[in-house]
């Protein structure tokens, strides 16, 4: 290894050390954050807002994605159409009708309707 | 005969990378998949529960977890950069660390299993517990395969350092990128379950 590949690997490092004191620093937050007994939709807001920047923080930094090869981004692409797809999941039961209750005609009504 | 398997260290001309590198990322994309399954189901849980139990699990110690896995993502990552810089002894000591930053978080993690073992609040007692189990033990069954696959690499797999240092330092990075990955997902289980 050169003495350039060498500095440059040295420089990284700070970097890492220097995510991880951050990604530290927002688990404390996740957690005092908690401690504020937001309402649900809030916390959840909040904590998932968090969540996605120190995922961001590790999948760029750590897992060198901010610098990588078209095929890698090219599969994660598909990956992540098809997470969409399975988030939605819980949508596509709120949305499905079947087994809804629906309103019984009354008796009188329906032989009305008959006539 | 001597068999050489091609790209291990030279990258591929139509991919640009060594096999190995896109091998482990569509292995981690199914991964992705796998979890999303399971956080999709948290979801449809928590949405059709008519009431859902907060302050069950121990924060104080899923927030000591997330900062174990956290610093044993820094310490993995050092591992590969002193590859790098050729120092293969502290690589054995950055790895050694990770490997007892993951074993500490599974011993956490018994004592919480155990406390609720203790009261009989197993799976089977609520919806919340059957999910809290599931997810958290798939998780600590990556956690173990972690470590099995690091300690082959402090064990027998150390030669390989010898003989063909390039391959040892991607394979060391391709197991990087598997506890990075774990580390990621109990980024996200931490405040699905613990704090929301």
């Amino acid at each position: 290894m050169s003495h350039l590949d060498i500095d440059a690997t040295r420089k990284t490092i700070r970097l890492y050390l220097a995510i991880g004191v951050a990604l530290l620093i927002f688990t404390g937050i996740t957690v005092a954050a908690n401690g504020l007994h937001l309402a649900v939709p809030a916390a959840i807001t909040v904590a998932l807002i968090i969540a996605i920047m120190k995922g961001s923080m590790v999948a760029s930094v750590f897992m060198h994605l901010s610098h990588e090869r078209k095929w890698i981004y090219g599969s994660l692409i598909l990956t992540v159409l098809f997470f969409i797809v399975l988030m939605s999941v819980p949508l596509f039961t709120i949305l499905d009708g079947i087994g809804t209750p629906i309103r019984a005609v009354p008796a009188a009504e329906h032989a009305g309707h008959e006539k | 005969m001597d068999m050489n398997i091609p790209y291990t260290v030279e990258e591929r001309p139509d991919t640009g990378l060594a096999n190995g590198k896109l091998g482990i990322w569509l292995f981690l994309a199914s991964e992705v998949m796998l979890f999303g399954a399971f956080f999709s189901t948290y979801i449809i849980l928590r949405i059709g529960s008519t009431e859902w139990p907060h302050g069950e699990l121990n924060i104080p110690l899923g927030a000591v977890n997330t900062v174990l896995l956290i610093s044993s993502s820094v310490t993995m990552v050092l591992a590969w950069a002193s590859l790098k810089m050729n120092d293969f002894g502290k690589h054995r000591m950055y790895l050694l660390v990770t490997v007892v930053l993951a074993a500490v978080f599974l011993v956490n993690k018994y004592f919480e299993y155990a406390a609720h073992f203790a009261t009989g609040e197993g799976p089977w007692h609520s919806t919340f517990l059957a999910i809290y189990f599931t997810m958290t033990g798939l998780h600590g069954l990556h956690i173990i395969g972690g470590i099995i696959v690091m300690l082959y690499f402090l064990g027998p797999g150390a030669k390989l350092w010898k003989t063909n240092p390039e391959q040892f330092t991607n394979r060391i990075e391709y197991t990087g990128l598997y506890w990075h990955f774990v580390d990621l997902v109990w980024i996200f289980l931490f405040p699905v379950l613990y704090l929301l």
